[in-house]
């Protein structure tokens, strides 16, 4: 295998930054500019959201039940197990929630974005698109954008409702909690900047998933192979930044309240 | 500088015309009689220069074969013609735009007046047949009847009617190439740019195709740039002409009234190392030529 200088692999990695930003750049700045292709934005998200709803609402109940059952664990031992409505609800809403459901949206739709946009660069129907007139990234970038941060806003609302369910279910079943003790500690738990920041950090994880898939879709070189690896990449990579992402986006949140 | 005659063209023909006092800021290309024009067009990818120095020029209503061996820079051509690609050097003029110094905005209108069939047919695998040819027009919002009008008319060209609601996988190698062929030409199109249009067919689909080709240059006189590495699709190019009474091409033998207008360009390494008819290809005495048309 033929090993790259340092040289050569710092340029790529700017060139790499250079052409992310450039796409992102470009997917909003189309909004501003027609066609808005509407009926292709709403083909993506039914894809993107209702495709996504299975997932979601069963990552969203499993991390309802789990958090429900280890924290019971915890807050049994200081007498406080009426609390655990409060837990739950207030880890879901302002981290968990959000976190799950954009990594189970990358791993599904970023994959999604990569290996479809990645095989018709492959097989030279982005340069046919182009050649015919239609800009590419405005055709097929700018709509997977806007409807997955559309999308990723209510899905990720239905899993924080799914994970309270869950939490509930375990509080009820097997902890011996009043319903109305659980939803009562899980209403209490949240502010208004709890809920201002589970809801905005969706759109912003929304944004990364479409532009990263797109951005190895149509970067993809080398035929069947490279879509493979687009596909890969941009799953671990869409990963990676919503994580990064979200530590600086909680911070900001702490700070700014 | 001395005043351009307004009475000469600016290029007399490929050998003389041009002259080395002009710089490209100074004098405006040809473009009535020339469709296409390259000069001195320089473009490499990584380490690799794959045309180093190209000029020619397409008169309007000419077919030019573009003959090389693989990696010689034929199929790199047609996409800076487009504008999918921009050169590290040179100017290039597509009916009279300079599409090196065009923005991607700009190149939508002018890729409107040219037509490419690739090389695989690059049809978009989700859309059928008749979304795969009316493309375009969809794209500009024509009504609904006028669409389907052009889009059998298209069809009807390339014999293909019955496949309309086909998806491209249901469809042969020379089916999709008609198809091709066929979502090209539905603009009618000023300049077709055709990439390897018989690759890996069959002797009997790619006379098809070819037929095709040469229907459109004969019926339509659309100018057109015809990358290939087979021979024999450009001298039967060079030697037939599109019969519309028999719907057959014929060959032009004894008749030297038909204007066949086709032409060739010789590309190895980067280079045009020919440029000319069919009858002078047969008579270059460069070792090189004389092995690849051998």
């Amino acid at each position: 295998m033929e090993l790259n200088s340092p040289f050569d692999f710092a340029k790529r990695s700017v060139l790499a930054v250079q052409e992310y930003a450039y796409l992102s750049v470009r997917s909003l700045a189309n909004l501003f500019r027609k066609p808005l292709y509407m009926a292709d934005t709403i083909q993506q998200a039914d894809l993107i959201g209702v495709g996504s709803l299975p997932i979601v609402v069963l990552t969203g109940m499993f991390t309802g039940i789990v958090l429900a059952l280890n924290t019971s664990k915890t807050l049994e031992q200081f007498g406080s197990l009426s609390l655990t409505g409060r837990l739950v609800s207030f880890s879901m809403v302002r981290e968990l929630g959000p976190v799950l459901t954009s990594l189970m949206v990358a791993g599904r739709n970023a994959s999604g974005m990569a290996s479809e946009l990645g095989s018709m660069k492959v097989t030279e129907q982005i340069d046919a698109m182009r050649a015919l007139g239609t800009d590419p990234y405005k055709k097929l970038v700018t709509p997977r954008v806007i409807s997955t941060v559309f999308m990723m806003f209510f899905l990720t609302i239905i899993s924080d409702l799914v994970g309270l369910v869950g939490g509930w279910i375990i509080s009820f079943s097997m902890l011996g909690l009043d319903s109305t003790q659980y939803w009562n500690a899980a209403y209490q738990a949240l502010h208004y900047n709890d809920v201002i920041t589970g809801l905005a950090k969706p759109l912003v994880f929304g944004f990364i998933i479409a532009t990263v898939g797109c951005y190895f879709g149509m970067t993809t070189k080398g035929g069947t192979q490279g879509v493979g690896r687009s596909t890969t990449q941009a799953v671990v990579v869409a990963s990676v930044i919503i994580l990064a992402v979200d530590a600086v986006l909680t911070q900001l949140f702490i700070t700014l309240s | 500088m001395p005043p351009l005659d307004a009475s000469m063209p600016p290029f007399d023909d490929r050998t003389n015309g041009r002259t080395n006092d002009r710089t490209n800021n100074d004098r405006n290309p040809d473009t009535v009689h020339k469709a296409i024009i390259f000069e001195d067009v320089v473009i490499g990818f990584e380490d690799i220069q794959v045309l180093d120095g190209v000029s020619f020029e397409l008169r309007r209503g000419e077919t030019k074969v573009i003959l090389g061996v693989a990696g010689s820079g034929k199929s790199t051509i047609l996409k800076l013609c487009l504008g999918l690609l921009k050169p590290d050097s040179g100017r290039i003029y597509v009916l009279g735009h300079d599409v090196t110094t065009m923005t991607e905005e700009e190149l939508f209108d002018l890729r409107s007046k040219v037509g490419i069939v690739f090389q695989e047919s690059a049809l978009f695998d989700s859309l059928n047949v008749r979304d795969n040819v009316a493309f375009r027009l969809m794209e500009e919002h024509l009504p609904e009847a006028e669409v389907e009008k052009r889009v059998r008319e298209s069809l009807s060209f390339v014999e293909l009617e019955a496949a309309i609601d086909k998806l491209p996988s249901e469809l042969s190698g020379g089916m999709r190439r008609r198809v091709g062929i066929a979502r090209a030409i539905i603009t009618h199109p000023e300049v077709l740019l055709y990439d390897s249009p018989t690759g890996g067919l069959d002797p009997i689909t790619s006379t098809t195709i070819i037929e095709l080709i040469m229907k459109q240059r004969d019926v339509f006189k659309t100018s057109a740039l015809m990358v290939t590495h087979r021979l024999q699709d450009g001298f039967t190019l060079a030697s037939h002409y599109f019969d519309p009474a028999s719907k057959h091409m014929k060959s032009s033998d004894g008749m030297p009234s038909q204007d066949i207008r086709t032409s060739f360009m010789i590309l190895r390494e980067g280079k045009a190392v020919f440029e000319g008819s069919a009858h002078e290809l047969g008579q270059v005495q460069d070792p090189y030529i004389k092995e690849y048309i051998s």
